[in-house]
C-alpha cells in the first residue's frame, strides 16, 4: 500500500495537452475518482501514473519514490482497462497467474493465491474458461482480479464498469467498494459517470481538457462546486442570480414545491413532471421572470404535480452557493 | 428456398467441377496402377523404390523447401512485426512493397535474380569492391540460387497474413501484460508471439506446400542442376514421356502435402481446445 502525489504532471500531444499541470495527492488506503467528460484526459493521466506513458513534465511519486523514469514493470501498479484487456489465449486461471509468474512465483502456491483472487470476486469455478466464454460483468471481474492477485501497491481502473448494463453497473459498484475496503489498497478510479463518481470514492477529482477543476469530497463538490463546470458536470444545476451580481447554484434537492397560497414563495407552473421512483421530477417556469427554468426533485409519496398546475417554489437563502 | 431446389441450382457447376477438374486429376492419379492390356499393378511404384534417384529428387525437394520455408520465416516475421510498429502511411508503402512482386510475373522476377546474382550480378560486383570475395561467388545453377529465389517469391504468402494478424493485436493487451511485471522479452514470448502462432502456422504450411510444387523459378534458377520434383515430372511427362511413373511421383506428393495439412490441423485443433 502507498500513497500517489502528482507535482505539475503535463502530458502533450503537438498542441493538445491532454494532462496540463495537474496536481494530486492520493493518501494511502484511499479511494479517489477521476471523473471528466470525454476526452478530459483521464485515461492519459491513468496511463502516466502507471509508467504507459511519460509526463512531458512534473514528477510523478508512489510511495513515496520518485518514479517518473520507471518503467510499468517496477511499479507494482494494479491496472484494470476499460476495455479489460485480458489474454484471449490464455483461460481465466492463467490470465490471473500471469503477474505471479512473472514475479517467479509458481506452482501450488499460486495456484492457491490466484484461485483466492476469483473467488474474492466469485468467479470461483469458472477458472478454465476462455475470455471469450464470459459475460462483460464477468471478464471485468477476471481483470480485477488479475489485478489485485500479486498485491499491488495501487490500483488503477478505467472505466472499469462502463462498458456494463446500469443493474450490473449498480451491482458491481457496490462490490468494488467492499472489495477495495477490505484490501485497504489505494485506488484511483477513473469514470465520466458522476453518481458512479459520487457514490465510490472518498474524494473526486474533475478534471476538464486536462486540467483539474476540483479536489473534494463529494457531498463538498456536488453543493460546494468550485465553478460552473463542476457545478454542472456533477448534476442538475440551478442558477439564479445574487444581489450582488454573482450567481448562485441551488440544487433541485433544495427546491420546495408547493401548493400555490401556501408559505410564500414565487408562482411557477409545472412544464414536466418526470417520476424517477423514489423521487419526482419538475421542470417548473417560474412567473413573469426572465429566469431561467428551474429544476425540483422531491421524494415521492404517491402524490405528485401534473404538468400545467400552477405551485409555489421556494429556497432558503443557506442553500445557494454561490459559484465562484 | 428447400435442400433440394437449392442442390438444382450448385448441381451444374458441380457437374462442371467433377468434370472439368476432378476428373482428370483422378484419371491421372489412376495411371499409374493400370497396364497397358494387364489391368492393376502396383508395378509403377515399385519401380520407384528400385531407382534411387527418384527418392532422391523427392527428398530433395523436401529439403530445399524445408530451407526456402525456414528463410521466409526468418525474414517475414521480422518483416511483419517491423512494419506492425510503422506509421500509417509508411506502413501503407510498405504493404505495397511487399504485395507489388504479385503483379509482376514470377518469370520476370525469377530472372530479374539472374540480373542481381549472376557472376557480373549487382551482389557480385558489390562484394568484390567492397573486397570480400576476389572471385565470384556462384549463386545461381545451385541450390543457393533456387532458395533465394524461392523465398523471394513466396514471401508475400508469409507475410501478409503474419501482418494482418500482428495488427490485430491490441496494444493495450501488450500494455496490461507491461503493467502487470513482465519484462519486453517475457511479453514478446508469451503474450505476443501465441497470439501470431495461427497466421505463422497457416502461412508456414502455405508457403511449404507451394515450395513442394514449385516449378519456374528452380527451373531457371536451377538451370537444370537442382533436380526438384516438378522439373522430374516435366521431363517425365513432356521429354521422356512416362507418364505411369508422372502419375506415382505426383500421387506421393499429394499424400506428402495432405500427410503435412493433417499434422497442422491436429496441432491447431490441440492449440484453440
Ligand atoms: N496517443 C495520443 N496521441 C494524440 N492525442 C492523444 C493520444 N492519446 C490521447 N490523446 C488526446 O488527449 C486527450 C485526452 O484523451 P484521453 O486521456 O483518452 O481522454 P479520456 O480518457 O478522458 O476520454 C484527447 O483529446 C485525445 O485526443
Ligand atoms: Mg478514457
Amino acid at each position: 500500500m502507498s500513497d500517489i502525489r502528482l507535482e505539475g504532471v503535463s502530458k502533450r500531444y503537438g498542441a493538445v495537452a491532454a494532462a496540463d499541470e495537474v496536481d494530486l495527492a492520493v493518501a494511502q488506503g484511499e479511494f479517489v475518482t477521476i471523473l471528466g467528460p470525454s476526452g478530459s484526459g483521464k485515461t492519459t493521466l491513468l496511463s502516466l501514473i502507471a509508467g504507459l506513458n511519460r509526463p512531458t513534465a512534473g514528477r510523478i511519486f508512489i510511495g513515496g519514490r520518485d518514479v517518473t523514469d520507471a518503467p510499468a514493470q517496477q511499479r507494482n501498479i494494479g491496472l484494470v482497462f476499460q476495455s479489460y484487456a485480458l489474454f484471449p489465449h490464455m483461460t481465466v486461471l492463467e490470465n490471473v497467474l500471469f503477474p505471479l509468474g512473472v514475479r517467479g512465483i509458481g506452482g501450488a502456491a499460486a495456484r492457491t493465491q490466484a484461485l483466492d483472487a476469483l473467488k474474492l470476486v466469485r468467479l470461483d469455478g469458472l477458472q478454465d474458461r476462455r475470455p471469450s466464454q464470459l459475460s462483460g460483468g464477468q471478464q471485468q471481474r477476471v481483470a480485477l482480479a488479475r489485478s489485485i492477485v500479486f498485491k499491488p501497491d495501487i490500483l488503477l481502473l478505467d472505466e472499469p464498469l462502463g462498458a456494463l448494463d446500469r443493474k450490473l453497473r449498480e451491482e458491481l459498484q457496490v462490490e468494488l467498494k467492499q472489495l477495495q475496503r477490505s484490501l485497504g489498497v489505494t485506488t484511483l478510479l477513473v469514470t465520466h459517470d458522476q453518481e458512479e463518481a459520487l457514490s465510490l470514492s472518498d474524494r473526486i477529482m474533475v478534471l476538464d481538457k486536462g486540467r483539474t477543476q476540483q479536489v473534494a469530497a463529494p457531498a463538498e463538490a456536488y453543493l460546494r462546486p468550485a465553478n460552473r463546470f463542476v457545478a454542472e458536470f456533477l448534476g442538475i444545476a440551478n442558477f439564479v442570480g445574487l444581489a450582488d451580481g454573482r450567481t448562485g447554484l441551488v440544487r433541485p434537492e433544495r427546491v420546495r414545491v408547493g401548493p400555490t397560497g401556501i408559505n410564500g414563495g414565487r408562482p411557477a407552473r409545472v412544464v414536466e413532471t418526470i417520476y424517477l421512483g423514489q423521487m419526482v421530477r419538475y421542470h417548473l417556469a417560474l412567473q413573469g421572470g426572465e429566469d431561467s427554468p428551474v429544476v425540483a426533485a422531491l421524494p415521492f409519496v404517491g402524490k405528485a404535480f401534473a404538468a400545467g398546475d400552477e405551485v409555489a417554489v421556494s429556497w432558503d437563502t443557506a442553500d445557494i452557493w454561490p459559484v465562484p | 428456398m428447400n435442400r433440394s431446389t437449392g442442390f438444382a441450382f450448385i448441381a451444374p457447376l458441380l457437374v462442371l467441377m467433377v468434370v472439368a477438374f476432378n476428373l482428370p486429376i483422378i484419371y491421372m492419379l489412376g495411371l499409374a496402377f493400370w497396364d497397358k492390356g494387364r489391368g492393376f499393378t502396383l508395378e509403377h511404384y515399385e519401380g520407384l523404390l528400385e531407382a534411387p534417384v527418384y527418392l532422391r529428387v523427392l527428398g530433395n525437394t523436401l529439403r530445399i523447401s524445408l530451407i526456402a520455408t525456414i528463410a521466409n520465416v526468418a525474414i517475414g516475421y521480422p518483416l511483419a512485426h517491423w512494419m506492425r510498429g510503422l506509421g500509417r502511411r509508411a506502413r501503407l508503402i510498405a504493404i505495397a512493397l511487399v504485395v507489388l512482386p504479385f503483379w509482376v510475373s514470377i518469370l520476370v522476377r525469377t530472372y530479374a535474380w539472374i540480373v542481381v546474382l549472376g557472376n557480373g550480378g549487382l551482389v557480385n560486383r558489390s562484394l568484390q569492391w567492397l573486397g570480400l570475395t576476389d572471385a565470384p561467388v556462384q549463386f545461381l545453377y545451385n541450390e543457393l540460387g533456387v532458395t533465394i529465389g524461392m523465398a523471394n517469391v513466396l514471401l508475400p504468402f508469409l507475410v501478409l497474413p503474419l501482418f494482418a494478424a500482428m495488427i490485430r493485436i491490441d496494444d493495450r493487451l501488450l500494455q496490461a501484460a507491461a503493467s502487470l511485471g513482465a519484462p519486453p522479452r517475457t511479453i514478446f514470448w508469451k503474450v505476443y508471439f501465441p497470439l501470431t502462432l495461427p497466421a505463422l502456422a497457416a502461412g508456414t504450411l502455405l508457403v511449404f506446400i507451394l515450395c513442394l510444387g514449385f516449378y519456374v523459378t528452380p527451373a531457371v534458377l536451377g538451370g537444370g542442376r537442382v533436380p526438384m520434383i516438378s522439373n522430374l515430372l516435366d521431363t517425365l511427362i513432356n521429354q521422356i514421356p512416362r507418364w505411369e511413373q508422372a502419375s506415382a511421383i505426383s500421387t506421393i506428393l499429394l499424400i506428402v502435402a495432405l500427410v503435412i495439412f493433417a499434422g497442422y490441423r491436429r496441432l491447431d485443433r490441440k492449440a484453440s481446445a
